[in-house]
């Protein structure tokens, strides 16, 4: 009885091929040591964080902290007012998500499946404006809510979420809305929905990927957020947490890196969480638009 | 739309047929025209409105608290003409994002052909390489400032290990931009991502066509990935310099635009004039000389990208 030779394509690598093995090992190599790259830092940053004061401004660097100073954390976190800056920043991340899922979502679908007068002259001046620099409207924004007298309160972070303001979630939401066909939507006409309806019970149902993507990018935006709350926040209570961090560096006595560094962690902690959590939905947004957000 | 030219952008549905398109079903209009409302208000309210005020008050001079000053266009001949601060800032924002930009694009490009042989432990290295962009810049900045101390800094205390004494990285003003430029690099795993993308859709035909014909692995790659990626490539770039000649986070946090301004970014410059100043009016004209400077700058590039993106007949760039 015969046995039959499995097919090896010219392509294929094979084991006892020294030249193919190497080029592997080099590959991962180098990949490894892009990844240790990319992971020194953070691993510095806990580092620091659990340094006693007197071991951080040791020369050479050590890695291990010795001993370990787990009260850097409560230390950091009460020194300032921690606790305030992280509900602040907590209101703000979540009202304006809801915001911008809600109205980026209703206008991508008003793009993507309505005909109306104007409609893709509007598109071209909303892809515009996604290149627009912010500075360019920084300051006459920050003039009218002053004016209207919102200044260190939370409104100016929060309310232009509900206008749709960030240009790139519309266009986002409304790539991934004209993928569904619109057969769908003739056919729920014909059972007499009217547009909103079928956007509320059809297509946003149909379309929780494309929402869980924008609400994880936009939160993310905003819990890093820095330019406008540094504008518009100017009373330490009312801080968001990205703002906060700043205080940490140069008071009186210098900057308390081990402190500040415990800062950071905390406040990096619910980022990488919910990224490696939700990597799909953040890898999803990277394909469906071919842009970072 | 099927006989037009190939464009970066392929954005429009193909339109439906002419004598529907021109009628608009009234029920329909209405709801369209009522559902895109909230960004036809955000866009008059917080993007038009601010934009046209932003081009007066260029041509004001305006401390906040007296009357606007008209004053015509001294702010932008001063910037232009008489201002060294600004060409410093201008100086160090363009060569930011004209050197470090395209570094990034090529390490991603790098990073993303080696990740697509067939390796293990694929969607562990993307996470770790897609780390540094979930982070914000104000984490970033204080991880590095941190890292480029001079005296107890990362960087310099394992240089010593080698022994080398490293240079002030953010306190020398002839090293503070190679350390912005090396912390732009850290975050090049991004876009990483998107050639990944771009990568697996390459045909596979044309590499397998390649090897009939005896191509190695370098003419492979430049001759067929490089001219299959350009489009991804160009719009990432652009986009990518658009967003450098806005940083703002980094220099503030790390360096306050020193030492010596060298480190001063033109957003820098412009948060200043506005907010530490309150010269309102020159900020703004600074607001709007960044502006027409990215505008020309697309402009240009989208114009001569069709000397080097190559599109395929089909329109599928994106």
């Amino acid at each position: 009885m015969q046995t039959v030779q499995p097919i090896r394509l010219p392509s294929t690598p094979a084991v006892r091929d020294w030249s193919a093995l190497l080029k592997r090992a080099g590959i991962y190599a180098a990949l490894l040591l892009g990844a240790v790259v990319v992971v020194i830092p953070f691993a510095w940053t806990v580092s620091t964080s659990l340094k006693t004061p007197q071991e951080v401004f040791t020369f050479p660097p050590r890695w291990i902290p010795d001993p370990v100073a787990w009260s850097n954390y409560p230390e950091a976190l009460s020194s300032q007012p921690f606790g305030r800056w992280l509900l602040n920043t907590l209101l703000v991340v979540l009202v304006s998500t809801f915001g911008t899922v809600a109205s980026c979502s209703m206008v991508a679908f008003a793009f993507a499946r309505l005909r109306w007068p104007g409609r893709d002259i509007c598109f071209l001046i909303l892809l515009a404006t996604m290149m627009l620099p912010d500075q360019v409207t920084i300051i006459p924004t920050f003039i009218l809510f002053r004016e209207l007298g919102w200044v260190n309160t939370f409104l100016p972070l929060i309310v232009p979420a509900f206008f749709a303001r960030n240009a790139f979630y519309v266009f986002l939401l409304r790539q991934f809305f004209m993928t569904i066909p619109l057969d769908l939507d003739d056919a729920a006409r014909l059972d007499g929905a009217g547009s909103f309806q079928v956007y509320l019970y059809m297509i946003l149902p149909m379309s929780k990927p494309a929402l869980a993507v924008t609400a994880l990018m936009f939160a993310q935006f905003k819990w890093n957020e820095f330019l406008a709350p540094l504008i518009f926040l100017n009373n330490s209570e009312m801080y968001t947490v990205a703002l906060g961090l700043r205080s940490f560096v140069g008071q009186e006595y210098g900057t308390d890196w081990h402190l500040m560094m415990a800062a950071n962690i905390v406040f990096m902690i619910p980022l990488i969480l919910i990224f490696f959590f939700a990597q799909k939905y953040f890898i999803q947004g990277v394909v469906i638009t071919g842009v970072k957000g | 739309m099927q006989s037009s030219p190939p464009r970066a952008f392929s954005l429009f549905h193909r339109s439906r047929p002419r004598q529907r398109a021109q009628h608009y079903r009234r029920s329909e209009a209405i709801a369209g025209l009522l559902m895109a409302s909230p960004w036809m208000i955000g866009f008059l309210v917080f993007v038009a409105g601010p934009m046209i005020y932003s081009l007066y008050l260029s041509m004001t001079r305006w401390d906040l608290f007296t009357p606007p000053q008209w004053i015509g266009l001294d702010n932008f001949t001063t910037l232009l003409t008489d201002d060294p601060t600004f060409f410093q800032a201008l100086k160090i924002t363009t060569i930011y994002a004209f050197i470090g930009v395209p570094l990034q694009v090529g390490l991603g490009l790098v990073l993303a052909t080696l990740l697509n042989q067939k390796i293990r432990f694929l969607s562990l290295f993307r996470s770790i390489y897609y780390l540094p962009s979930v982070i914000g810049g104000i984490s970033v900045a204080i991880m590095f400032r941190w890292i480029f101390g001079t005296q107890f800094g990362l960087i310099n205390g394992m240089l010593s290990g080698l022994g080398i004494q490293g240079p002030s990285w953010l306190g020398d003003p002839s090293w503070v931009m190679v350390s912005f430029v090396l912390m732009s690099l850290w975050g090049s795993g991004a876009s990483m991502l998107i050639y990944l993308g771009a990568l697996q859709s390459i045909p596979t035909e044309l590499y397998e066509a390649a090897d009939v014909d005896g191509a190695g692995t370098l003419a492979k790659f430049f001759r067929i990935t490089i001219p299959m990626m350009t489009p991804v490539i160009f719009f990432n770039m652009v986009m990518g310099i658009i967003h450098a000649l806005q940083e703002f986070v980094l220099p503030f946090v790390m360096t306050s635009g020193g030492p010596a301004d060298a480190s001063l970014f033109l957003v820098l410059y412009l948060y200043r004039n506005a907010f530490q100043f309150f010269q309102m009016g020159y900020a703004s004209a600074i607001a709007w000389l960044l502006f027409i400077y990215i505008l020309l700058l697309t402009l240009l590039v989208v114009r001569s990208s069709s000397a080097w993106v190559y599109y395929e007949g089909s329109v599928r760039g994106r």
